[in-house]
């Protein structure tokens, strides 16, 4: 797994790149909380190059999720594919968050 | 296709994870699955083995075993063994998924994931040990997922 972030106005966009799995969701999960320690509220996660994701990855988006709810934050998603897409819809996460095509389509509404 | 048995047994720990899946994911690649059954059949190997890793052997360390068998017309057979306290993950509550983040619980979606995309899953409990079965028909004869 990879993470690469970069900073759109005041969104952090988030590309992460690999597999998060039981092994690399804590890698995942500390990262962010990092960022959200530096401050940042939006979060946009781009998973275009994200190949696979369990439920310990989905554990920890849950996680940051949660922390960026009680201040005021959020977190949303766009480039789903593959079996991150039927993950997202089998779990109902792809109901719970907001997911967008492109990058472009999310900064627009952030 | 003539019956193809491999296995391997690895230390019931996380560290084991990516080793375990890598070796069920070779045998299955070479029964000529596609890479979205692939990646279904990874997925609910990794939530099995996570599960067994977390809570078969409180306190103590333990062995898994993790069995692939072809059989006729291409149907995959995993089967994970492991000698920890008994727990059938088929006896699970289903988590709600329809659930906002604040009311969301992540537990047990790794075994939803098991039930909802494998063809077919036993479970026995045998000499102690608990013995699970993920059957999946060849990838002609799998089923879309679109719930």
């Amino acid at each position: 797994m990879e993470i690469n972030k970069k900073k759109e106005k005041d969104v952090l966009v988030v590309s992460v790149s690999g597999r998060i799995d039981a092994v690399t969701a804590p890698d995942f999960e500390k990262n962010l909380s990092e960022s959200i320690g530096d401050g940042e509220k939006t979060f946009l996660i781009k998973m275009n190059q994200l190949e696979y994701i369990s439920s310990a990855g989905l554990r920890s988006i849950l996680a940051i999720a949660k922390v960026l709810k009680t201040r005021e934050g959020k977190m949303v998603f766009s480039e789903l594919h593959g079996p991150v897409k039927d993950v997202f819809k089998i779990s109902g996460f792809g109901s719970i968050f907001t997911i967008y095509d492109t990058e472009e389509d999310a900064l627009k509404q952030c | 296709m003539d019956d193809n048995v491999q296995n391997i047994v690895v230390l019931a720990h996380l560290s084991s994870l990516q080793k375990s899946v890598a070796f069920v994911s070779s045998f299955t690649r070479n029964l000529g699955f596609d890479s979205r059954r692939l990646s279904e059949i990874e997925l609910c190997v990794e939530e099995v083995l996570v599960n067994i890793f977390n809570y078969a052997y409180p306190g103590e360390s333990g062995e898994v075993e993790i069995s692939c068998r072809s059989g006729p017309e291409g149907t995959l057979t995993i089967e994970i063994v492991d000698s920890g306290i008994p727990f059938n993950i088929l006896s699970s509550d289903d988590p709600d998924i329809s659930a906002s983040i604040d009311e969301r619980h992540i537990g047990g979606l790794g075994i939803y994931f098991v039930k909802q995309l494998m063809d077919r899953v036993e479970y026995r409990r045998e000499n102690n040990k608990n013995i699970l079965s993920m059957i999946n028909n060849s990838t002609d004869m799998s089923r879309p997922v679109d719930k």
